[in-house]
């Protein structure tokens, strides 16, 4: 039987009868009221990208991701060497590579968990998040959006809840560094970067992606590790009003079957995820395959950026690690030193032009 | 006159009825069985709380304090301003705060503390809380937005949630969305400092302890500059005493800082408001352009 359900699995992407024959075969927690209990501690991390790299098929074969996994333990081995403390400082300017753990020297590998496992979705170990479209890509912007994203410094000027750490730091183009409102939200420690928080709640493939939900019948509240941030999703509620607009939008939700399903709109004009509008509404559905795992699913929806909605998912493995505080603004001296540097950097520009 | 007796009368019918219902519903471990004779006090009203399936009390809701614990937890008068300076007739509101004028006045209190009210500092940490006072603006992490901490984030004036299962117990405050995971199984020492310090929760009959350690020495108690080190060692007693009121107690232990252990103890009421719900107050967004709006390409100039 474990052997037939497994190929139909293979057969295709999330069919919902295969999904429901697993769940009558795995038991699953439940709260006194009989829904599915989604209490525990996920790490999100995961080598699936967002979007299927080119040439890729939708599905690996448990060989190949085993190699490529394989491959990253062995290139994290090669970096998680003792420094040495006696080294002498980085190279003036940066070693000249890019990235955040270039330039002056950032993170080391210590620091770093990207993930080391592709998501495995109804048996599948899948190449992307994205499952519709069907190619695994986010469908182009509108020219609307287009238009609102014109300008790498409009980038700048609002900057957006999945954008990551700095790829460049101290490169980025004249004007990023002219305020604190044009850094990303992440350093500014608004939201941590790469719509960790969401929704839609993607992996940052940097580090700290534990996500803790704990659940009551009328509310469950979803814990993002970054920014400790907690969204409270109201269970069976109508959203607020218009008016009233939330860094995480408003969650309401419902269960449909064993699966909770949440609604997120109202979202401020700020939080523009990969250049959304204000008006845009995520729909998750959180589904427990088995004791351990969570399956997260999720739609965008945003009219005027993108032509037509799209859908991602991936697993949430449950673990044991414990969660600790993440008070980024409480040691922001990054963001007093960015936007510092900048002002000595043209003071001494300006001194050389006189 | 007339009516006070009414109220006592009313009163009394409630606290009997209750207590029959309470006696006929389930009787309490330690209580006096009902019946002749006479009827040693009551320890505690006898007001008993939903459940959760594991029967415990339930906790859940959306809770706020309503007092001037924030401003000062010891007994105050009325003064002009948080931050004061000398005047020519006695303190004045300092320049920082000055603008805000009957605004950024703080209003009275009669104080959270049991015992004699004020807080056992040893004299070096008395001279630094007066300190603290002095600088206020400078140096009040609320001022930053930064983490309130434990007792703190309880009092905050702002509502905090507490979302409770058989499984878990989260905390999570409106105020800078500070949050509290309170462990329900102890895994030893906090193995690193932090704002909020680690939560572990068990229950003593109908009341959730908490023993929260693992504190930096950066949060304060109050707006009033009273303040501890990283030894600080609180233990909470969350108690439902109502349909919509809990009592809320803090032991407060901190070796460095004060000659004994003090506690604070007072009501939280439940928000009742039909759409009662925990809004957004990222705080940190507020606080830019005073912690970095000097370091703008060009600074914001003028009133």
């Amino acid at each position: 039987m474990k052997k037939i359900v497994a190929a139909v699995l293979f057969a295709g992407v999330a069919s919902s009868v295969a999904v429901t024959a697993q769940l009558k075969n795995t038991p699953i927690p439940r709260t006194a009221d009989g829904h599915p209990d989604l209490t525990g501690m996920y790490d999100l991390a995961t080598m699936t990208p967002m979007e299927r790299p080119a040439n890729m098929p939708a599905v690996m074969s448990d060989e190949e991701a085993a190699k490529r996994e394989r491959e990253e333990a062995a290139r994290v081995k090669a970096l998680d060497v003792q420094l040495d403390g006696n080294r002498a400082a980085p190279p003036k300017g940066g070693d000249g590579s890019v990235g955040p753990a270039g330039n002056v020297g950032g993170y080391n590998n210590f620091w770093l968990d990207r993930g080391g496992a592709y998501s495995i979705v109804d048996g599948q170990r899948r190449t992307s998040i994205l499952i519709d479209p069907p190619d695994g890509r986010v469908p182009s912007l509108t020219p609307e959006a287009r238009q609102r994203q014109a300008s790498r410094l409009a980038q700048f000027r609002a900057p957006t809840s999945d954008a990551g750490e700095s790829g460049d730091p101290g490169l980025e183009p004249a004007g990023a560094y002219d305020d604190p409102e044009r850094r990303g939200l992440a350093e500014r420690c608004l939201l941590g970067f790469g719509s960790t928080s969401g929704p839609p709640v993607l992996p940052n493939y940097f580090y700290n992606n534990l996500h803790q939900i704990v659940q009551t019948p009328t509310e469950i509240v979803i814990l993002t590790e970054m920014v400790h941030d907690a969204r409270v999703v109201r269970m069976n509620a109508k959203h607020l009003p218009p008016t009233i607009r939330k860094w995480l939008g408003d969650s309401i939700g419902w269960w449909e079957g064993d699966t909770l399903v949440v609604e997120t709109t109202n979202f401020t004009d700020k939080t523009r995820f990969r250049g959304s509008s204000p008006d845009m509404k995520i729909t998750e559905r959180f589904t427990r395959v088995d004791a351990k795992n969570l399956k997260y699913r999720f739609t965008v929806e945003d009219p005027s950026t993108w032509s037509k909605p799209w859908t991602g998912e991936y697993t949430w493995p449950g673990t044991s690690e414990r969660m600790f505080e993440y008070a980024c603004h409480e040691g922001n001296y990054a963001l007093t030193n960015i936007l510092k540097g900048a002002r000595l950097r043209e003071r001494a520009t300006t001194d050389k032009q006189q | 006159m007339r009516s006070r007796v009414r109220d006592v009368l009313i009163a009394a019918i409630a606290a009997g009825v209750g207590a029959i219902v309470a006696a006929t519903a389930l009787p309490l471990e330690g209580q006096a069985p009902a019946g002749r004779g006479p009827v040693p006090p009551a320890p505690a009203p006898a007001y008993r709380a939903p459940r959760l399936a594991d029967n415990h009390p339930d906790l859940n809701g959306i809770w706020q304090a309503l007092n001037e614990a924030n401003y000062d937890l010891e007994a105050h008068m009325a003064r002009s301003a948080l931050q004061l300076r000398p005047g020519p007739y006695g303190p004045v509101p300092a320049a920082a705060v000055l603008a805000l004028g009957a605004v950024g006045s703080v209003p009275p209190g009669l104080g959270v503390i049991d015992g004699d009210g004020t807080i056992p500092y040893k004299p070096e940490a008395l001279k630094q809380k007066k300190e603290n006072q002095d600088k206020y603006v400078e140096r009040d992490p609320e001022v930053k937005c930064y983490l309130p901490g434990v007792p703190r984030a309880n009092y905050m004036g702002h509502p905090f949630q507490i979302l409770q299962s058989t499984k878990a117990i989260f905390m999570a405050y409106q105020y800078a969305g500070a949050t509290r995971d309170i462990l329900l199984k102890d895994p030893g020492p906090a193995p690193i400092d932090s704002w909020m310090g680690q939560s572990v929760g068990k229950w003593e009959g109908d009341t959730l302890v908490v023993d929260a350690t693992g504190f930096n020495d950066q949060s304060w108690f109050d707006r009033a500059g009273n303040f501890h080190s990283d030894k600080l060692h609180v233990v909470e007693r969350w108690t439902r005493t109502g349909s919509n009121t809990l009592n809320y107690e803090a032991t407060i232990e901190d070796p460095n800082v004060f000659t004994r252990p003090w506690k604070i103890s007072m009501p939280l009421y439940r928000r009742l408001e039909k759409n009662a719900q925990l809004m957004d107050f990222k705080c940190v967004e507020f606080v830019e352009e005073l912690m970095y709006g000097k370091f703008r390409k060009k600074p914001l100039t003028g009133e």
